[in-house]
């Protein structure tokens, strides 16, 4: 069966510093998969030539057996990877159903219309639809600006949704988020995107995140792949915890 | 999203605005007609402004639409005003077709000042071509209308009154219409994050040059009227000073409002005017000291004035949301 990606012989390098070395990796539908590392360790230099915004020096990224290593970020959105952020990547200046409704206007195949209202019944419905599902209908029509850091996130991963990807990338979902509100909250994360995206892969620092949430974890370490595997098996694996997690579990 | 009046009043209060100017004293149709004109390509600077680009050389197609108006009119005879605003709009529309999707690709200040060296482009090149009259320009001959000739000057100010107010006021309501649609509200988007848009699968470049090519056509016609208005067309429609103009007006409204570039073309000719009159050696100054006052007090421009209470009443109560409180700033 064809992963949903699948990643062969990755190099990224910025000047002397090497950010992809080597990387293969292939992710099955329906997984989820944890991506960890310490900071500059390659994680999300890895999400960002996935999803088009870096160019890799070599190698060759697939979607369902389709190259996409030299596509632009809007390509290989139209194509099924979609992604959310670490610091969300939201309109501030418009609310939380307009950013919904900007996102939803990316997944026309024909051009944006002139003469469609942009709050038409079908989009604001759809909209408020993906906020009720992260606990937000409430806040469609605040402005991002109003809106505290967290439930930004979650809009963030709401707008990365619209597109129903099949596969769904999320920079540390859980960072910004109060220690006893994290599992709430990626417990909402994963029930929300569930009925639309079957594979996520997250970056995560929080082991107990890791742990609980991935059937899947790949350790990064300078650029390279240390372990890959299942959640007991990676974080319980000496070179883990002694480069990655810092004896965490 | 931004709720008003809809495009049926919109199209009254444009009807009425045209024959009000019957009531008008004739010094006043003058004042109103280059107000009417520079708020139509003004209104082109907001449309573009809202993808976060400003045009500092808006006169490239102000000139493009002047000349080729008068390139065509002294050719073949065409005299027609409705024919020639159309024909304005044409060739500066087809002229930001070609630039458009070139220029789409920078942002801010490189954005600002590539448009102004190519309209510096343009301003040296017709100063140094003696087939267009260089840098004296040349003349062209009274417009008509439906085939009416228009001898009283009185009633050749009012067709152009007229003609300007409507071409104006419906650019205004095509421009409301793009404010609220799709597409305008993905254009707010590309000023706040081009690449979250290009991550969501939208092409920015492409809404960017769309928004270039509809302030193009909007020069365009304004140089069409500013060309019938004198008769006469030269470099100076191409020159930084003339984009400048157009770029004050446009700061003056600010980027929400429709109604606001009006309201801030008629403030500015107003000003102008009467600081002529009775300051006629430091006119300027207090010219600047109106900008700056605006700027101060109003830095979202005169349409935040009533866009922002408007907003206000619209937003529901801010009381602090569950989820809000669930996780930490």
């Amino acid at each position: 069966m064809t992963p949903v990606l699948s990643v062969r012989g990755l190099d990224k390098r910025f000047g002397a510093v090497i950010a992809a070395d080597a990387l293969s990796l292939d992710i099955a539908a329906g997984q989820k998969v944890s991506l960890i590392g310490a900071n500059g360790a390659g994680k999300t230099t890895f999400v960002n030539m996935v999803t088009g915004y870096l160019k890799p020096d070599s190698g060759s990224i697939a979607l369902d057996g389709l190259d996409i290593g030299n596509r632009s970020p809007r390509h290989v959105a139209r194509l099924g990877i979609s992604r959310s952020f670490q610091i969300p990547q939201l309109f501030i200046e418009l609310t939380a159903a307009e950013n919904l409704a900007v996102a939803i206007s990316g997944t026309r195949s024909e051009a944006l219309s002139f003469l469609a209202p942009a709050d038409a019944q079908g989009r604001r419905d759809r909209a408020i639809e993906l906020l009720a599902r992260f606990g937000l209908a409430d806040l469609a029509d605040r402005p991002i600006s109003e809106l505290a850091g967290g439930v930004r996130k979650l809009v963030d991963i709401a707008m990365a949704l619209v597109r129903r990807p099949k596969l769904l990338l999320l920079d540390e979902p859980t960072s910004g988020v109060s220690a006893e509100e994290k599992f709430a909250t990626m417990d909402r994360v994963i029930h929300a995107v569930a009925p639309d995206a079957a594979t996520i892969v997250f970056v995560e620092h929080d082991m107990e995140i890791v742990g609980r949430y991935a059937d899947r974890v790949v350790a990064f370490y300078q650029g390279r792949i240390l372990a890959d595997g299942d959640p007991q098996q990676v974080l319980g694996d000496t070179e883990v915890r002694r480069y990655v997690t810092g004896g965490a579990r | 999203m931004e709720r008003g009046l809809h495009p049926v009043v919109m199209i009254m209060l444009v009807a009425a605005a045209a024959l009000f100017g019957r009531a008008l004293p004739t010094w006043t149709l003058s004042l109103a007609t280059i107000a009417a004109s520079n708020a139509l390509i003004a209104l082109g600077i907001v449309v573009l402004a809202r993808t976060g680009n400003v045009s500092f050389g808006q006169g490239l197609f102000f000139a493009a639409g002047g000349y080729g108006v008068a390139l065509i009119a002294n050719a073949f005879g065409i005299t027609d005003a409705v024919a020639q605003v159309v024909i304005g709009a044409v060739c500066a529309g087809l002229l930001g077709l070609v630039i458009g999707p070139l220029i789409a690709r920078y942002t801010g200040i490189f954005f600002g000042m590539l448009t102004l060296a190519l309209s510096m482009l343009l301003y040296g090149a017709l100063v140094k071509s003696a087939a267009l009259g260089g840098s004296d320009g040349f003349n062209v001959g009274r417009p008509s209308l439906f085939g009416m000739l228009f001898i009283d000057p009185r009633e050749a100010d009012f067709m152009l009154y007229a003609v300007s107010v409507v071409t104006t006021g419906l650019a205004g309501i095509v421009a409301t219409i793009l404010f609220r649609s799709e597409l305008g509200l993905v254009s707010l988007a590309v000023r706040e994050n081009n690449l979250r848009v290009e991550y969501l699968g939208l092409s920015a470049n492409r809404i960017v040059t769309i928004n270039f090519v509809i302030a193009a056509i909007f020069a365009g016609a304004s140089g069409a009227f500013a060309l019938m208005a004198q008769r006469h067309i030269d470099p100076q429609f191409a020159y930084w000073t003339t984009s400048g103009e157009f770029v004050f007006i446009a700061v003056l409204a600010g980027y929400q409002s429709v109604a606001a570039v009006f309201v801030a073309s008629m403030a500015l000719e107003l000003v102008r005017s009467f600081s002529n009159l009775y300051l006629p050696n430091t006119w300027q100054l207090v010219l600047g000291a109106f900008l700056l006052g605006v700027i101060l007090f109003l830095p979202r421009g005169i349409g935040s004035l009533w866009i922002r209470d408007r907003r206000k009443r619209n937003a529901p109560a801010a009381a602090p949301h569950p989820a809000e409180n669930r996780v930490a700033p």
